[in-house]
């Protein structure tokens, strides 16, 4: 089940969404030693940006048939609260791939969202100053300044970014792609040209709710959400991942991360019978705090029932 | 605090007793942790947890514990959407999902300083706990929307009612009731659980009468353990608190008020 991933070797292909799981608060909240035996196989933290973020006014979250939409608005200490608090705690985690077996490291994969150039570049070089990090994820998932589109939803611009900050570490450095565009193929080529080491999808679709008719509106509209729009996740949006994740696999060389509503290991094969090499668990952990490393053994048991298969997909 | 075990927990439903317009489930938890007055779980039924009212539910719903009798937790239910419905439907000898107990619970009262107990609807919950776990005996005040749900005040010992249409009890507020209380007693304590306009009527109550106060919120939420950050209500002085891991238990004081849209009917 060990997989190698951009020089990092991983005691099982399951890891977590960034922004769906809180090491830290999970561990003040479960008995079980998280440290010790964590769910996933690394960790991916949320989203850090330069400067602190409270995030979105509530409501943030509305259920959907078989999925969220969430409007959270990527709170988080900033990078120098980060750096100085948060990562302390989150290196030096182990996983047990199976019970009985030797703990391994957890890795640690910070993710990153500037609103221009110049912040993602400070971003991705204050990381690159520190150990404890393995390898970074951009969200590119931010709208440009200028234009008010999502830097990542454009190739030429998504290429840009990336090589303006490839040259600022040596770490493996994972693009997390935008499902909201028209040619998310091409926006992962472009993060390929640049210097990705990897790209990772899909993001959560852009999506909104409206207040039930008997209640009144937060915000005096009738978007339900305190963000109007936000981004769904899920069941829902399973297909529409494993048909993003064929296509973007189809054209790049870099190896996949593939996410979107996976809840078994039978889904976590699909994502890598086209193409991922690790597979994301995201709002499942939501339901299932464990959900983790169900799904991992789940993804073993079908790789022992399909060896042909798993050699080549568990490359 | 009690802690959860990260996994979450298979557990068969001991028996479902009706209590007015409200369901009180009692779920046998043999190997679960002793929870708090004032912690909750979140439950979602085993099996049809999908289906309902727009194909929903899909996430587990939050639930405080209302009771812990031996080795079973009981959880008071009102059906006002399709996880509650859902759940409502559980007879004895179904099973459902259970993680839990969770969050930061009630704290007890000083020794010498008297409880009054606040609650509304089927936020009265948490206060059957605490009630059983108080040493000294606390005053009870509940508030209900009509006679039906009033009769879920026999889930707690001596209490005093309140209805918004008159049918039972004090017409009108349970607020109303809380005034006169600290009016006598300036030194009490103040635990309060229920519908956000009557948590906020009793933080400003208690913020001017300089009386503590602790209140166990409710909101939206898809997880119950810190990890999705929906469940937010805003801090004084700024920035959110996440109502699963910095509460549901928040101190008054912490909050410049109790934000009225915290969740939707689930």
């Amino acid at each position: 089940m060990s997989v190698s991933f951009c020089g990092l070797e991983l005691a099982h292909p399951i890891i977590n969404g960034s922004g769906t799981f809180d090491a830290i608060a999970a561990a003040r909240a479960f008995a079980d030693d998280l440290r010790e035996a964590f769910p996933f196989a690394a960790y991916v933290s949320k989203t850090i940006t330069l400067e602190p973020r409270a995030g979105n006014a509530p409501p943030r979250l509305w259920e959907t048939a078989a999925g969220l939409i969430n409007s959270i608005g990527l709170p988080n200490k900033g990078l120098e609260g980060y750096l100085a608090e948060d990562l302390p705690q989150l290196a030096g985690m182990t996983t047990v791939p199976q019970p009985g077996a030797e703990p391994r490291p957890v890795p640690v994969i910070t993710n990153v969202m500037g609103s221009t150039t110049h912040e993602f570049s400070a971003l991705v070089e204050a990381c690159e100053a520190r150990s404890e990090i393995a390898a970074l994820e951009l969200n590119v998932s931010c709208p440009n300044v200028k234009t008010g589109l999502d830097i990542g939803a454009d190739p030429l611009q998504l290429e840009q970014l990336v090589r303006a900050v490839r040259g600022l570490t040596r770490k493996p450095l994972i693009v997390k792609l935008t499902p909201n565009t028209a040619d998310v193929a091409a926006c992962a080529q472009g993060a390929q040209e640049g210097g990705a080491d990897a790209v990772s999808l899909i993001n959560t679709l852009r999506a909104m709710a409206l207040a039930p008719a008997e209640r009144e509106a937060p915000g005096g509209h009738r978007a339900w959400l305190g963000g109007r729009t936000g981004g769904l996740s899920g069941p829902a949006v399973r297909a529409v991942a494993l048909a993003q994740v064929a296509a973007v696999a189809a054209r790049v060389a870099v190896p996949v991360i593939g996410m979107g509503g996976v809840q078994s290991g039978a889904h976590a094969r699909e994502l890598m019978d086209v193409g991922a090499t690790l597979v994301a668990v995201g709002t499942e952990s939501f339901r299932e705090p464990a959900a983790g490393a169900r799904i991992a053994r789940e993804l073993g048991d079908t790789a022992r029932a399909e060896p042909a298969i798993s050699e080549e997909s568990v490359r | 605090m009690s802690r959860a075990p990260l996994h979450r927990r298979l557990l068969t439903v001991s028996g479902v007793d009706r209590l007015g317009s409200y369901l009180v489930v009692r779920v046998d938890d043999p190997g679960g942790p002793q929870p708090e007055p004032g912690q909750f779980a979140m439950l979602a039924a085993s099996e049809r947890w999908g289906g309902g009212e727009d194909e929903r539910p899909y996430l587990s719903r939050a639930f405080s514990v209302a009771r812990r009798r031996g080795s079973e937790s009981h959880f008071l239910l009102e059906d006002v959407g399709p996880g509650s419905r859902r759940l409502s439907e559980l007879r004895a000898g179904e099973r459902l999902w259970m993680l839990g107990p969770l969050g930061r619970g009630f704290t007890a009262p000083s020794a010498g300083r008297r409880a009054i107990l606040v609650g509304g609807g089927v936020g009265i919950a948490p206060l059957a706990i605490l009630q059983d776990t108080l040493e000294q005996d606390a005053t009870v005040l509940l508030g209900f929307r009509d006679r039906e749900r009033a009769e879920g005040a026999a889930l707690l010992d001596a209490a005093i009612v309140a209805t918004d249409d008159g049918s039972s009890g004090h017409h009108g507020l349970v607020t109303d009731l809380l005034a006169q209380e600290i009016e006598r007693d300036p030194a009490a304590v103040v635990y309060a659980c229920g519908p956000a306009g009557m948590l906020e009527g009793v933080r400003a109550i208690c913020e001017v009468g300089a009386v503590p106060a602790q209140l166990a919120l409710e909101a939206g939420m898809a997880c119950g353990f810190g990890a999705c950050f929906g469940c937010v209500v805003p801090r004084r002085g700024g920035g959110y608190l996440r109502v699963c891991v910095d509460g549901p238990v928040i101190d008054a004081a912490e909050l410049d008020h109790v934000d009225a849209h915290a969740g939707a009917p689930a």
